[in-house]
């Protein structure tokens, strides 16, 4: 190990800054990633939480059969708005934007990002486009659904759907940015000593999601582009009445909009691979498979966009086609699965709040993930194609998936971002809240939409009215989930006990700087002299927690 | 459990997989009546799979939750665990095993997509004897504003055409299916019935031609497992062989606007003599006027009167009518 | 430990560390930023040909697209791409003057094709709503018009700082190079477009 002394100004880029930053520097165009992450993940829990107030209302809605609580066009903004915001304001810029900026550059021994002011750009055109999404709920909201099919997209809230249009154009101008800059950061910015099969998992992750996001975002922003011109400027790309193809659509939406759900899960792969060797004091097992299955899953995820079409105007080979594509999906998602359970297996596994997340995450993901196959094949899509089996799909594996990954790594780096532990019998609380009510919310939709209730309906056939009031109790019950989650946050952020700068004993680079760390993450930079799951063999070694 | 040789351990764990598997895939319970002889293709296909799942599910659940509570942190124990990387074997035992699953679900689907005639949407004898793969588009839409002039291009038909045993020959019903904001209309060319109900006689092979006036529909009757997206523009077309009289919901599976869930109506399946009797009935309640009747495209009523006669079916009240109303 | 014998922070070894040649990152950057950029295309091109493929005439004889001037317009613009190189080999050799004799040539031509392509908006006597043709017309020309644009400021900002004194040269060029990178990607859209809009109608 050579021992050369050199001060930050003399190795990678450097830019003028104070010793510390003070909290009104969390609102300005900041250009340091662990800055910019932390200003991701802030504003992408506050979504969250404007999106769950709206499925509450939804809920509400759905506990009787009739409309009766809100206006069913008011219910379609509800849930247009509600999806789109878990989506786009919620788990993509908390996943990506939060998790990716704060963690590759700590991770790969780098100063920033390679674009610094790129990331912090790519960040504040996301708040205009979020307040964008607020204002058009003054304007009727968008009420065509997240997917906003065309002809209805173009003949309802004119206005509040072009403003929908512009805001998601926005995020994905901000998503594309992004990539890039991770995509660049992560090939050229590593410590020299950090080799590829060195690369933290998380990484890895990332390096699959910007791939994604920088194919398949493009194609949204052109189908995009022209539903705004049919509405806007009287064009007619998807009128059927003047030769338009509304079909066409579809298939611009879900290029990119299935990779979107790979972009939503790859990110949450990759922080439980960081979670779980830590905490099971285990090498993570197969870490070649779970890296190259990243970007099987990232390769294969760009040619199934069709299995969300089954019903639509498809022939029968392409049906056929991406059965069987979406299908071989399943094995590197399995891959992985199977290997974080090995992981597990034979280890010391430290049952805080970040691990109970992980495992919620790895037994819930594992049943939506198997209702995915399901849809996958077209035979049995074409029965439950756009009916709660679908929506109890999706939030198995966005909600037992995505959310619980979130959290899991909120637990997990919330020491090194703040400096402080958080409460753990609260986070213990949380964790039991969040799991019944998922359980509780979104299991019984699957036998709603087997039995016949069709999604995005504010009026149903009374003899689902049972099971739907199950639905809507578990989700009053997610919703006072978040309390002790916000409690513990707003607390030990600034009460909680001290955080070493390696609480958990962890490898990876990010732990060898102080919590929270130094503006530009290290005075000298780290040396990496083996892997970043090697734990377990120096038997010696005792992992304080 | 020291005592039990590991073999013999795994044996039992998955003889009673198995059986749990199994047992759940036949008695899940989770599916509607079937109604048609699709839906018993598309039930087998699902409970196959359900059986497929549960055996997964169980086996991953369980090394959770075994692990969760045999491998967690004891008090005071600092150490870490064994550091084992990786494992080759079995890697690529579990890589190969859902990859088998996976192709083998893949063929299945094929082979139901075919027996259910998703291969041959569009293909289908026309009265006149010459097979073309283009719906004659007069028949094919008695609603439809006559404006749209034929094309001179073939258009594709999406959806489910004549079942393999079937194939070439013609259905023994046709009937037009138009969906609009907020309602399904039926329309049997052969006879000019118009109606809001659909009607068929069982074990009959009907062949629904589908189309849409505004925005996009999906007609799915969840008894007959089977659904297909009406698409304005586009034609696309269902083919199905009721085998249970009785009376199903239609129901409508693609977001068409704020009262997407009341867009519902039933589909009747009768007896041969039954459903003779009721074309016999309509026709002659149709007799005077029956030029009438066909002149008055429902779509020239408003919503709010078209729908009124169906109010108590699809349970919705006067006061949700009168928003329609706008 | 990945890193460090033990967790102390700001106490671990470094080895040799090259300082970044930032500059790289910046012409990667782009150029990841232009695949992602021919996507939109793609995807628009992608719609121009099923639209074809399921029309009866394309494009209807009402909007018919004129082929001289175009043909014209893509000489100059493909001429134009050569031009830009030549200006990056001056800078290369440090001939910062050799770089503002070209790329102010390059400017001229790019800002002739915009001419030409307004003109030709103006003489075909059908707009943006017309039909489904002439709807796909103006947005893929039009938004392609809309790079070429973006293109010429790039460089006319790269003439602005050329103006000073060793901002460019032999090793310090990477503003000129973005800008021809990106001259180069208008130019391949432009290729692209041309065969689909105004070549396929002669088959
Ligand atoms: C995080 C997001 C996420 C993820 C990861 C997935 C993962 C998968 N999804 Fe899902 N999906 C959505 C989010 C997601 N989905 C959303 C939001 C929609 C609805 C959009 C809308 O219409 O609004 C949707 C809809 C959707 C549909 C369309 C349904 C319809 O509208 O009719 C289909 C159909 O194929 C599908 C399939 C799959 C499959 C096969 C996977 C696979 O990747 C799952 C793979 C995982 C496993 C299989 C489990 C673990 C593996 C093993 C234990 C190995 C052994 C397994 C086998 C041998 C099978 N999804
Ligand atoms: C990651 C994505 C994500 C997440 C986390 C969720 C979370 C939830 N979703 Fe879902 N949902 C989608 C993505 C997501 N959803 C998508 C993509 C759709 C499809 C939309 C479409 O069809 O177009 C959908 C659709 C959808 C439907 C179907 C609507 C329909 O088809 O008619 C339903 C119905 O129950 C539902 C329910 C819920 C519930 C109860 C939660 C719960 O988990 C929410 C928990 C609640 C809270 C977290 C609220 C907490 C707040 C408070 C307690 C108040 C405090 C407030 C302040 C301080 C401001 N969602
Ligand atoms: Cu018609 Cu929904
Ligand atoms: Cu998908």
């Amino acid at each position: 190990m050579a021992q050369a002394n050199i001060t930050s100004d003399m190795v990678g880029q450097s830019f003028p800054h104070p010793d510390e930053w003070k909290w009104y520097h969390y609102f300005t165009f900041n250009i340091d990633h662990k800055v910019i992450g932390i200003q991701y993940l802030v504003t992408a829990f506050f979504f969250y939480l404007v999106g769950g107030v709206m499925a509450l209302v939804m809920r509400s809605e759905l506990a009787t059969p009739s409309a009766d609580l809100v206006d069913p066009n008011f219910y379609n903004a509800m849930l247009t708005n509600h999806g789109t915001i878990m989506i786009f304001f919620w788990i993509v810029p908390a996943a990506i934007g939060g998790f990716g900026n704060y963690l590759v550059p700590l991770m790969i021994g780098a100063r920033d990002m390679a674009f610094p002011k790129l990331n912090a750009l790519a960040f504040w055109i996301t708040v205009p486009a979020g307040l964008m999404i607020i204002g058009s709920l003054f304007f009727g909201g968008a009420q065509a659904g997240w997917t906003s099919y065309p002809p209805l997209s173009r003949i309802t809230a004119n206005t509040a759907q072009s403003m929908w249009i512009l805001a998601i154009i926005l995020v994905g101008t901000s998503s594309i940015m992004g990539a890039v800059n991770f995509l660049v950061t992560i090939w050229k910015m590593r410590v020299p000593s950090l080799k590829w099969d060195q690369l933290p998992l998380f990484c890895w992750a990332m390096v699959a999601t910007s791939i994604l996001a920088l194919f398949s975002t493009p194609v949204l922003a052109a189908g995009l582009t022209l539903l705004l011109f049919d509405i806007n400027f009287g064009t007619s790309f998807f009128d059927p009445d003047k030769g338009g193809d509304v079909v066409m659509y579809q298939h611009l939406f879900w290029f990119y909009s299935h990779p979107a759900v790979y972009l939503m899960i790859l990110p949450i792969f990759g922080i439980m691979s960081e979670v779980i060797p830590v905490h099971a004091r285990k090498p993570i097992f197969g870490y070649k498979a779970i890296a190259y299955s990243s970007l099987a899953i990232c390769l294969v995820g760009l040619f199934v966009w069709v299995h969300h079409m089954f019903t639509s105007g498809t022939p029968p080979w392409m049906r056929m086609f991406f059965t069987v594509s979406t299908l071989i999906v399943s094995v590197p998602t399995g891959v992985k699965i199977f290997s974080w359970v090995a992981t597990l297996w034979g280890g010391k596994i430290r049952l805080n709040s970040a691990m109970l997340f992980a495992i919620g995450l790895l037994a819930m993901f594992v049943l939506g993930g198997l209702s995915g196959v399901t849809l996958g094949t077209a035979p049995v899509d074409i029965h439950v194609h756009d009916t709660y089996y679908v929506v109890a799909h999706f939030h198995y594996v966005l909600f037992g998936g995505s959310v619980f990954g979130l959290y899991a790594g909120l637990y997990h780096w919330f020491p090194k971002m703040t400096g402080r532990m958080m409460n753990e019998p609260l986070g213990k609380l949380h964790f039991v809240m969040t799991f019944i009510g998922t359980n509780l919310t979104f299991l019984p939709m699957h036998e709603l939409g087997l039995k016949g209730m069709p999604r995005r309906v504010a009026m149903y056939d009374p003899q689902f009215q049972y099971i739907n009031i199950i639905c809507t109790i578990g989700a009053f019950l997610l919703g006072l989930s978040v309390l002790p989650f916000i409690i513990n946050a707003v607390w030990s952020w600034r009460n909680g006990p001290k955080a070493s700068g390696n609480p958990w004993n962890a490898k990876t680079l990010e732990w060898t700087t102080a919590s929270p760390p130094i503006i530009e993450n290290w005075n000298v930079l780290p040396v990496v002299t083996e892997g970043p799951y090697e734990y377990g063999h120096d038997p010696a070694e005792v992992s304080s927690s | 459990m020291k005592q039990i040789p590991a073999p013999l351990l795994t044996l039992t764990i998955g003889v009673a997989v198995t059986l749990v598997s199994l047992w759940v895939g036949f008695n899940h319970g989770l599916l509607p009546e079937q109604a048609s002889a699709q839906s018993v293709l598309v039930d087998d296909f699902f409970d196959v799979m359900v059986v497929i799942g549960t055996a997964l599910f169980l086996v991953v659940e369980g090394a959770i939750v075994y692990c969760t509570i045999a491998f967690r942190r004891r008090e005071g124990d600092d150490t870490d665990g064994l550091p084992i990387e990786g494992n080759l074997p079995l890697e690529a035992f579990w890589t190969a095993i859902p990859a088998i699953i996976v192709i083998g679900l893949g063929i299945y689907s094929v082979q139901v997509f075919q027996d259910m005639g998703g291969f041959t949407p569009g293909d289908r004898m026309p009265d006149h004897g010459t097979m073309i793969a283009q719906s004659p588009d007069a028949s094919l839409s008695g609603l439809v504003p006559a404006g749209a002039e034929p094309e001179l291009l073939a258009k594709s038909v999406y959806g489910f055409g004549a079942p393999l045993e079937k194939e070439g020959i013609a259905a023994d019903l046709e009937v037009n299916v138009s969906g609009m904001q907020y309602a399904w209309i039926f329309t049997y060319p052969d006879s000019g019935i118009v109606d809001g109900e659909l009607h068929v006689p069982v074990n009959a092979d009907v062949q629904l031609n589908i189309s849409a006036q505004d925005v996009i529909h999906s007609f799915w009757v969840p008894q007959f497992r089977l659904k297909q997206d009406a698409i304005p523009g586009k034609d696309t077309e269902l083919r199905f062989v009721a085998i249970k009289p009785g009376t199903y919901p239609v129901v409508c599976a693609e977001l068409c606007g704020g009262y997407h869930g009341a867009m519902r109506t039933q589909v009747i399946v009768h007896s041969p003599s039954e459903y003779q009797n009721w074309v016999q009935s309509r026709i002659a309640q149709a007799e005077p006027t029956t030029a009438e009747a066909i002149a008055t495209n429902p779509a020239d009523l408003t919503d709010t009167e078209y729908l009124a006669p169906y109010a108590a079916e699809i349970d919705f009240d006067a006061q949700l009518l009168a928003h329609l109303a706008h | 430990m990945q890193g460090a014998i033990d967790s102390t922070p700001d106490t671990i070894a470094v080895e040799e560390f090259q300082p970044s040649e930032h500059h790289d990152f910046r012409v990667l950057g782009l150029i990841t930023f232009l695949c992602s950029e021919f996507l939109m295309f793609a995807g628009f091109f992608v719609l121009f040909l099923v639209f074809r493929a399921e029309a009866a005439a394309w494009p209807p004889e009402e909007t018919e697209v004129e082929l001289l001037l175009p043909a014209i317009n893509t000489v100059i613009l493909v001429a134009s791409s050569f031009v830009i190189h030549l200006g990056d080999t001056a800078v290369k050799q440090g001939d910062v003057k050799g770089l503002r004799k070209w790329y102010i040539l390059t400017v001229a031509m790019g800002a002739t094709f915009l001419v030409g392509q307004v003109y030709e908006y103006l003489t075909l006597g059908y707009g943006l709503t017309t039909n489904l043709f002439s709807n796909c017309f103006y947005l893929l020309t039009g938004f392609h018009g809309l790079h070429v644009f973006i293109g010429l400021l790039l460089m006319l900002g790269v003439l602005w700082r050329s103006r000073r004194e060793g901002h460019y040269g032999t090793e310090h060029h990477t503003g000129v190079e973005m800008a021809e990178i990106y001259w180069h990607f208008v130019d391949v859209v432009w290729i692209i477009l041309f065969s689909l809009i105004y070549l396929l109608t002669l088959i």
